[in-house]
C-alpha cells in the first residue's frame, strides 16, 4: 500500500518513514508541510495520507484542512490524521465529510507500532479508527446525556466500537464472550433506535449516532 | 580668607546665577501672560456688568458684550493652556524641574468646549496666571534689587555728594551678600507655587495611577498568557516530538527483537513502557498549561479535553458567542480543569456539570458538582485562591457555594473584553 507522509518534524519523519516501510506499506513520498503534502497526493495518488495537524505557517490545524482538502479532491484516498492531542472539534471537521477511510489518532499511538499499523491498514480498507480519547470527547458533546440510556459496559462497547474494532476486538479487550458481546450490540443498536434491516452498516449508524456527523 | 569665601562664595555659585535669572525670566514671563490673562478677564468681566447694569450708546454693543461674555472663557481657555506650558518649560529649562501637565479631558459633543472649565486643574492653572504678575513681578523685582543695590546707591551718591555714606553702603552690601539666598529663596516659592497650581491635582494623579496600574497588571496578565503559550509550543515542538521518536524507535525494537533473551526483551518492555508513560504524562500536563485548541477553536472545544478526561461524566453546556479575548477564555479554561480536579479530588460527587455563558460584556462559567460539599476559598491544596486572585487580576471574581453535604457551585464571572 502507498503512502504519502506530512509530517514537520525531520526526526518523526525519518520514524514514521521506516516503520511505515518497515510495516508493509510504501511511503511514496514525505513531506515537511501541508502545500507540499496536497501537491505530493496529487502526484502520486497514494491509497493512504498520514498527516499530522500541526504544521507550518500557522502550526494549529493545517493538517486537519489539508485532510479535508484531499478527501474533497480525492475521495479514494484514506487519510490518518496524527496529532499531539486529541481533540473532539478537529476529528468533528474530519469526520463532516463522510467516516469510511478516516482516521484520528494521537500520536503516541505510533509507538504501539502493531496496533498503529493495523488501524492504518483498517482505514486504508475504507475503515474508521478513532482514538479512545477523542470518543471519550465526543461523548461528553453529546447534548441529550446518552450515558442514561446505555449502562456503562454498553458505553464502552459502543466506544470499542467507535474506534473501528469487530466484534471480535471487543471480546479481546473487555475479555468477555462472543455471545456477551453480541447481546450488548444488540441492546446498543435498540436503545439508540436502529431497526435491524442493514446490520454491517448498523455498527456505523450507531457510531455515527453518538458522533452527531 | 575661609570666613570670606563663605561670605563672598555663594554670590559667584551657579546655581546662584542660575536662580537670579530663573528669577528675572519669571518676573519677564510671568508678567506678561498674566497680563494678558488679566485683560481677557475684566474685559469679560467689564462685558458681563454692562450687560447687567443695561447698556447704553450704540445698539450694537450689546451684542458685542453678549459676544465677549459668551466666547470669553473659550478665549481664555488655549491661552491658559499655552502659557501653563510655557511656565512649565521655563521651570524645566532654568530649574530643571519637570512639572506633569495635567490630563485634558477632552470630553464629547458640546461638553467639549467647556468641559475644561469644570476641572480643578484649569481653575487652578488660572488662578496662578493671575496670582504670577504679583508673585513673579514682585518676587524678581525684589531679586534684581538685591543685585543693583550697590551700584545703585554709588551713582546716587555721585550726584547727591551728601553725607551718611557708610550707613547706605553697608545696607546695599548687606543687600548684595543677600542676593543669592533671595534668589534661592524666590525659585524654592515660586517651583511650590508652580508645583501646586500648574500640576495635575491629587484626585488627577490618583487617577493617572490607577489607569497606569489597571494596565500594566493587564499587561502582565497578557505576558504571563503569552509566556504559556510559547512553552507550550517549545515543548510540542521538542520535547514531545523526541519522545514519540523514542517510543516510536523502542516500538519497533519491540517489534523487531522478539528472539532476544528475556531479559533483554524486559528491559525492551519497560524501557518502551516508560518512554509511552512519560508521553501521557507530558502530554497531560502541556494540554493543562495552554491547549493549542483554545487559541484555534475557542473555549468551546478546549473544554472538550478536560471535560472527557475528568474521571466522573461531566454534562457540558457551553453557550459563547461572540468569543471572549483570549486571556479571557484562557482563565476561564483553567478555572474549569481547576474546579474539575477538586471534584475528582475532594468532593466524592457522582457527576458534575460545567456551564460557560457570555451574559452581556461578562463570561460567567459555573461548575455544579453533587458531591459531599463543604468546601471554601481558602481549602488547603484546592487552588480556588489563586483562581480567585487570577480573576481579580482582570477585574473578575470567584464564588464558592459549598454546604456542607454538597451541592457545591463554583461560580467565576470575568469581563470578557
Amino acid at each position: 500500500m502507498r503512502v504519502v507522509l506530512a509530517e514537520d518534524s525531520v526526526l518523526l519523519r525519518a520514524g514514521l518513514t521506516k516503520l511505515l516501510n518497515d510495516g508493509g506499506f510504501e511511503v511514496v513520498a514525505a513531506v515537511p508541510d501541508a502545500q507540499q503534502l496536497l501537491t505530493a497526493v496529487d502526484e502520486h495518488r497514494p491509497d493512504v495520507a498520514v498527516i499530522d495537524v500541526r504544521m507550518p505557517p500557522t502550526h494549529t490545524d493545517e493538517g486537519i484542512r489539508a485532510a479535508l482538502v484531499i478527501r474533497r479532491q480525492h475521495p479514494s484516498i484514506a487519510v490518518c490524521v496524527l496529532s499531539q492531542y486529541a481533540e473532539e472539534r478537529y476529528a468533528t471537521d474530519l469526520l463532516s465529510l463522510g467516516t469510511s477511510g478516516v482516521g484520528y489518532l494521537l500520536k503516541d499511538r505510533v509507538a504501539h507500532v502493531s496496533d498503529f499499523l493495523d488501524a492504518l491498514r483498517r482505514i486504508a480498507a475504507g475503515g474508521t479508527a478513532l482514538d479512545p480519547e477523542v470518543v471519550a470527547q465526543l461523548l461528553v458533546r453529546r447534548t441529550e446525556n446518552p450515558m442514561q440510556r446505555l449502562t456503562a459496559r454498553e458505553r464502552a462497547v459502543l466506544q470499542l466500537m467507535a474506534e473501528g474494532r469487530s466484534n471480535t476486538g471487543v471480546t479481546e479487550v473487555l475479555d468477555v464472550s462472543h455471545s456477551a458481546v453480541e447481546k450488548y450490540v444488540t441492546n446498543i443498536f435498540a436503545k439508540l433506535d436502529l431497526p435491524p434491516t442493514d446490520t454491517d452498516h448498523r455498527r456505523v449508524l450507531a457510531v455515527l449516532k453518538y458522533l452527531g456527523t | 580668607m575661609k570666613a570670606g569665601l563663605r561670605l563672598f562664595g555663594p554670590l559667584m555659585a551657579p546655581r546662584t546665577w542660575r536662580t537670579t535669572f530663573h528669577a528675572v525670566a519669571a518676573m519677564l514671563l510671568g508678567v506678561t501672560t498674566g497680563l494678558v490673562i488679566w485683560l481677557v478677564v475684566v474685559a469679560w468681566w467689564g462685558a458681563l456688568l454692562s450687560l447687567i447694569e443695561g447698556p447704553t450708546g450704540h445698539p450694537l454693543l450689546p451684542v458685542l458684550y453678549l459676544g465677549v461674555v459668551a466666547f470669553g472663557p473659550l478665549v481664555l481657555l488655549p491661552f491658559v493652556r499655552f502659557f501653563s506650558a510655557l511656565q512649565r518649560e521655563r521651570f524645566r529649562a532654568l530649574l530643571g524641574v519637570v512639572i506633569a501637565g495635567p490630563r485634558h479631558d477632552p470630553g464629547t459633543g458640546r461638553h467639549r468646549l467647556l468641559r475644561p472649565w469644570t476641572a480643578t486643574s484649569t481653575w487652578r492653572q488660572f488662578a496662578y496666571h493671575l496670582l504670577a504678575p504679583l508673585v513673579c513681578g514682585a518676587g524678581g523685582a525684589l531679586v534684581l534689587l538685591c543685585w543693583a543695590a550697590l551700584p545703585l546707591t554709588a551713582l546716587w551718591e555721585h550726584q547727591a555728594s551728601g553725607a551718611g555714606h557708610a550707613g547706605w553702603f553697608g545696607g546695599a552690601g548687606a543687600l548684595l551678600l543677600a542676593a543669592p539666598w533671595a534668589a534661592h529663596g524666590f525659585a524654592a516659592t515660586d517651583t511650590a507655587m508652580a508645583r501646586r497650581m500648574l500640576g495635575p491635582g491629587r484626585a488627577e494623579r490618583l487617577a493617572e495611577r490607577v489607569a497606569s496600574l489597571a494596565q500594566s497588571r493587564a499587561d502582565l496578565v497578557e505576558a504571563a498568557d503569552t509566556e504559556r503559550r510559547r512553552i507550550e509550543r517549545d515543548l510540542h515542538d521538542g520535547v514531545q516530538q523526541r519522545l514519540v521518536s523514542l517510543a516510536l524507535n523502542l516500538g519497533m525494537a519491540r517489534a523487531a527483537f522478539t528472539d532476544e533473551s528475556p531479559e533483554i526483551l524486559e528491559v525492551l518492555a519497560a524501557a518502551h513502557d516508560d518512554a509511552t508513560a512519560a508521553l501521557t504524562e507530558l502530554r497531560d500536563f502541556v494540554r493543562g498549561l495552554h491547549p493549542a485548541v483554545l487559541d484555534d477553536r475557542g473555549l468551546d472545544a478546549a473544554l472538550s479535553g478536560i471535560a472527557a478526561r475528568a474521571p466522573l461524566p461531566v454534562e457540558l453546556r457551553v453557550a459563547l458567542a461572540p468569543r471572549c479575548s483570549p486571556s479571557t477564555e484562557a482563565i476561564a479554561y483553567f478555572a474549569v480543569s481547576e474546579a474539575l480536579a477538586n471534584v475528582a479530588k475532594h468532593a466524592q460527587a457522582s457527576r458534575a456539570e460545567v456551564v460557560a455563558e457570555r451574559i452581556g460584556d461578562r463570561l460567567v462559567v459555573t461548575v455544579i458538582d453533587n458531591g459531599r460539599g463543604g468546601a471554601a476559598i481558602d481549602s488547603i491544596g484546592t487552588g480556588l485562591r489563586g483562581l480567585q486572585q487570577r480573576a481579580a487580576a482582570v477585574d473578575g471574581n470567584l464564588t464558592v457555594v459549598s454546604p456542607s453535604g454538597g451541592p457545591t457551585t463554583v461560580t467565576l464571572a470575568i469581563p470578557c473584553a
